[in-house]
């Protein structure tokens, strides 16, 4: 380990990793934000509202996110004047900014994919139920609909996130000082192949991190579907399934 | 509209000559990924499904490595670290040469070990699709363990595959992109080159994501096909 390497690059490595934790946390909200518009186009819309987002989820997920966030950065200043007149322009000259855009755009078309999905594997059945209860739509969503979709839709989405936190990496193409960033310029002062290694370890670190903790959140929200022999060891099904509230209480062994 | 149509015309005076050249070098590189993909992605599997605990750690740390390093990073490590590597060989063999950086030899060797953790995953799971009776049957026919597998367990595995594989591909032709940074003349690059030339970003940066749509698209429709082929035997006729 070169200490006085570690001294100078250190620091800012860690700063750099808390711009990549902020750019990310912030790229997923806004993207979990944009995505709920868009599924309920694909789900509820008609034909033409459909399609639109349709469109917009097959051009995010079938182009690399490093074009799309030339496409925001780079495109954005042949608006210049039409930006610096609306006032915006302060704005898309950030490459912060320019990639926070991207990158929400981008994962919003994941997590619609994702979210539409698991509506559509609610099965038939509940719908019916609930309609026939006389709930309305809003709280079909929210009190059966919903519920159900999010269980499928928590890995996927777990998934989502660790592939976000790599993608980040790119912000540093277009100058955003982020883990890699920081990493990129330590290497190109320094030629010390040793910084890529500490990068290596936090990436890895924080992947990892997000992994391990989504797994047990996972386990923690899916324990009344986990089968009933992992509850109750050896106890019969048909007892755990009459008894679900003693059998939740004890949770995985 | 007359400068659009001049910029993106064919020739001298137009880019989509060097635009489709690069997206020839994106395909290139993707496609000449592939069988290491693929076939690293096939060691991993069976590595992780080994008997022997140590075999079965080194494939799984494989797959923790490299599914969770940015697919940015692990390239620049390739690009800069395998020149010293080689150096470093060399210098032990006693020829003190200068290796310089090669970036379609880098793309390609990272691509690789990125794209094979993910086909190792899918390789794994289409593994545990496939009933012990299959192995059994073929060893109560006599097969020894590496004929069971080459002859009884592969073809049903690709079957089961493919699907993961085909999302792999798109991952991967996507990923490529990334090798623009280290100026190797991709889409992505001829389509930098154009926008500092002719100052039309927007234009240029949407008829880039365009092509790579097409890429994308034609790349999901045959590969449909081939999963529609594949489950035919599997498919009951209507009686």
């Amino acid at each position: 380990m070169n200490l006085e390497l570690l001294e100078r690059y250190g620091p800012r490595m860690l700063d750099g990793l808390s711009v990549t934790a902020m750019l990310v946390v912030a790229s997923l909200f806004f993207g979990a934000l944009f995505s709920l518009p868009v599924v309920l186009a694909r789900v509820e819309g008609g034909r033409f509202l459909r399609a639109i987002a349709g469109a917009y989820i097959q051009f995010f997920r079938g182009t690399p996110i490093l074009a799309q966030l030339f496409l925001v950065y780079y495109g954005a200043g042949q608006f210049r004047v039409g930006l610096e007149e609306a006032g915006l322009w302060w704005l898309f000259r950030d490459a912060w900014f320019c990639a926070l855009l991207a990158f929400t755009l981008n994962t919003a078309a994941y997590q619609a994919q994702i979210l539409s999905g698991a509506i559509a594997n609610v099965p038939r059945g509940q719908w019916e139920a609930a309609r026939s209860l006389g709930l309305h739509t809003p709280a079909i969503y929210w009190r059966v609909v919903l519920p159900q979709a999010l269980m499928v839709a928590l890995r996927p989405y777990g998934n989502e996130v660790v592939l976000m936190i790599k993608a980040s990496a790119v912000a540093s193409v277009v100058t955003v000082f982020d883990l890699m960033g920081v990493t990129r310029l330590a290497f190109s002062r320094s030629f010390d192949f040793e910084v890529y290694f500490w990068a290596a370890g936090l990436y890895l670190l924080l992947t990892e991190g997000v992994r391990l903790v989504w797994g047990a959140m996972e386990r923690r929200l899916t324990r009344h579907l986990a089968p009933a022999g992992a509850r109750e060891m050896g106890g019969a099904p048909t007892a755990a399934a009459r008894t679900p509230v003693t059998a939740a209480g004890e949770g995985r062994r | 509209m007359g400068d659009v149509i001049g910029l993106l015309a064919f020739g001298s005076a137009g880019w989509s000559d060097e635009l489709l050249a690069g997206a020839a070098v994106t395909i290139a590189l993707a496609l000449a990924t592939l069988p290491f993909s693929l076939g690293l992605g096939l060691a991993v599997a069976l590595l992780k499904r080994s008997d022997r605990k140590l075999s079965a750690a080194v494939g799984h740390a494989y797959t923790t490595v490299f599914r969770g390093l940015p697919e940015l990073l692990t390239l620049l490590m390739i690009y800069y670290g395998a020149p010293l590597v080689v150096q470093a060989i060399l210098k032990a063999v006693g020829v003190g040469a200068r290796v310089e950086p090669n970036a379609f030899f880098a793309g390609v060797l990272a691509l690789s070990l990125v794209s094979a953790a993910f086909t190792s995953e899918v390789f794994l799971s289409a593994f545990n699709g496939i009933s012990r009776g299959q192995w059994e049957g073929a060893y109560a026919l006599g097969l020894n363990r590496r004929r069971t597998l080459g002859l009884v367990i592969l073809p049903q595995l690709v079957r089961l595959s493919l699907p993961g594989l085909s999302n792999s591909w798109l991952v991967l032709l996507k990923d490529t992109s990334l090798v623009s940074i280290i100026a190797l003349e991709d889409l992505l690059r001829a389509t930098n080159l154009a926008v500092g030339a002719t100052k039309q970003p927007f234009l240029f940066y949407t008829s880039a994501c365009c092509l790579y749509l097409m890429m994308t698209g034609a790349s999901a429709l045959v590969l449909r096909r081939i999963e529609t082929r594949a489950e035919r035997p599997y498919i009951r006729s209507p009686a």
